[in-house]
């Protein structure tokens, strides 16, 4: 009976494990299945002609470029801001410092919570300061959306090392920041995993930049200017009544996809690096 | 030359703190930004009324938050039901029964459901779920339906959930000394009854904890949501009803409501109170993981 019971549970879990990998295959599948005929050179190379939402020529180059201008930008604001936070919380504070928890807690919820958020506080913020929905917006949401992201990754990873490293340096009388310098280059695998995964959440979110990043068919000039970026590309297109409108959608979410699953699988690659470099 | 080390020592030590004092605070600067943004609204109406009534008349000053509040209920929960036992089923068969090669097999897996946008599952959702809810299976129960509905919202957030689910979970498993399930495996018990009996009880309190984090993600996920769901301002009466989350509120409304100040104030409720009930249950439920996760660095 016991072992029945043992083999029904285990078809189901393996049955379980399936569907997931199936779901994805077929997400996957689904997006490049109907956005394959549209993909285009001209949907990569050129930014919105004359008519481009009633289906005439033109590509999405607006929104890559504002894409890869904001999160370049949000990269290098939350990189200046998470490299030191981390540095500082695993070996300056002592291991069990109540500071570090506290940190570490707070990063925990500030990942939680949800990217409309940030974008209506980033929105709020911008009205404060007085800027309208520009590149600039767009670069500081976006900043505030992964640096959490980035912080915790690359804090796991700093966790790991070994402490007799930090020893080490410190014995030889090098200063705190000397010896940070050096821990830094011992964990340049895993921070490029942190700035991959970053770069993977803050290029693919469309509610943060919403509101603070406007929307274009140029391609931005200056940090005031509106950017388009991919994602509400495809939402606006997708909107359209007319369907090769739709179908550039289509076409525009593989960009995004095939963005998506180069960033993933070298994010993996960095990070089982370093994890082979431990042992 | 010693002394500019230590110089540069002590700036960079300063430096770091002021960031990391930076980083606690931002959360309260966030929290208080965003209600005294919300309390011109709630001066002008009474909180329980904002809360509890279905009345969404914006030009006329009425605003009912309730339709919004019962759909992000209604999606959520859905979405939970339908993640929670494909994750803790795969989570057990990945942690207790798969080889390793079949195990970083399934890492890209969650890795990529994880990583791909919202959006793409918005685009998804209307190419898919939505038709199959619209031709096959509303009209079972259903005269008709769009197929833009709670239940497309909940499928879609549920598959969004399922990764987040799995990674806890397998956390939490992991944090069971291995002892336990040895001795009841050497007992006699079927793995399946180790699971049963030792697993899932011993883990019980994780199992809860990620449900309250990924219930408080459900809540927050905008855009694949709002592209699935309808979005009619309305309480859902069944799944093929269509219904408007307060996440999707604040999107769609964002652009036209800078003209009136109570409406703008409306909306910026709606984010504060989003905010504090995923700052919340983050809070909780982080803080049992954490605890989790202490217990067993000791044992």
């Amino acid at each position: 009976m016991k072992f029945l019971e043992e083999k029904i549970f285990k078809m189901v879990m393996i049955g379980a494990a399936v569907i997931i990998m199936g779901v994805l295959i077929y997400i996957l599948g689904t997006i490049f299945y109907k956005g394959l005929p549209s993909l285009t050179w001209e949907m990569i190379s050129r930014i919105p002609g004359g008519g481009f939402y009633l289906g005439k020529e033109g590509g999405v180059l607006n929104a890559i470029t504002g894409s890869v201008f904001i999160i370049t930008g949000a990269l290098i604001f939350s990189l200046l801001i998470s490299v030191p936070l981390v540095m500082y919380i695993n070996f300056y504070l002592p291991p069990k410092s109540i500071l570090s928890g506290i940190i570490r807690f707070s990063l925990d919820i500030l990942f939680g919570v949800p990217s409309i958020v940030y974008g209506a506080f980033g929105f709020a913020l911008m009205v404060f300061i007085g800027i309208r929905a520009s590149l600039l917006g767009g670069i500081i949401t976006v900043a505030m959306l992964i640096m959490p992201i980035m912080m915790r990754s690359l804090d796991e990873i700093a966790r790991l090392l070994p402490r007799d490293l930090p020893d080490a340096l410190l014995s030889l009388g090098s200063t705190k920041y000397e010896m940070t310098k050096v821990l830094l280059r011992q964990l340049m695998p895993g921070l490029m995993t942190a700035i991959l995964l970053a770069i993977g959440r803050g290029i693919g979110d469309a509610a943060t930049v919403l509101f603070t990043a406007g929307y274009t068919d140029n391609i931005p000039t200056s940090l005031n200017q509106p950017a388009a970026t991919l994602p509400l590309s495809i939402f606006f297109q997708l909107g359209s009544p007319v369907e090769e409108v739709q179908n550039r959608a289509y076409a525009s979410a593989i960009i995004l996809t095939v963005i998506i699953l180069i960033l993933s699988f070298s994010a993996r690659y960095f990070s089982s690096k370093f994890l082979k470099n431990k042992s | 030359m010693r002394r500019i080390r230590h110089v540069k020592d002590m700036a960079a030590r300063h430096f770091m703190l002021g960031i990391a004092i930076f980083t606690i605070l931002f959360l309260l600067v966030m929290g208080f930004s965003l209600f005294f943004k919300a309390l011109p609204i709630m001066k002008e109406k009474n909180l329980w009324v904002l809360l509890t009534s279905a009345n969404w008349k914006p030009f006329k000053g009425d605003f009912g938050f309730l339709p919004y509040i019962i759909s992000t209920l209604y999606v959520s929960l859905i979405a939970i039901i339908i993640a929670l036992p494909f994750s803790i089923l795969t989570s057990i068969f990945l942690n207790s029964y798969a080889s390793k090669g079949v195990r970083r097999l399934f890492e890209p897996v969650v890795d990529l459901l994880s990583g791909i946008p919202p959006v793409i599952y918005g685009v998804w959702g209307t190419l898919t779920i939505v038709p199959l809810i619209s031709n096959k299976i509303a009209p079972h129960f259903v005269d008709f339906s769009t197929g833009y509905t709670v239940l497309a919202g909940g499928i879609v957030l549920a598959i969004m959930i399922i990764p987040l689910l799995i990674s806890i979970m397998l956390e939490v498993f992991r944090s069971i000394p291995s002892e336990m399930t040895d001795a009841s495996l050497s007992m006699g018990a079927t793995k399946w009854q180790t699971v049963k009996k030792v697993i899932l009880r011993k883990s019980f309190p994780g199992i809860i904890a990620a449900t309250v984090l990924a219930l408080s993600r459900a809540f927050g996920e905008t855009m694949a949501v709002l592209m699935v769901c309808g979005n009619i301002a309305q309480i859902p009466h069944s799944f093929f009803d269509a219904c408007y989350p307060l996440p999707a509120l604040i999107a769609n409304n964002y652009g036209e409501m800078l003209s009136m100040p109570s409406y703008e104030s409306a909306l910026m409720f709606a984010a504060f109170l989003l905010f504090i009930i995923v700052v919340l249950f983050n809070g909780i439920s982080r803080f049992t993981l954490n605890q989790i996760e202490k217990k067993y660095q000791f044992s």
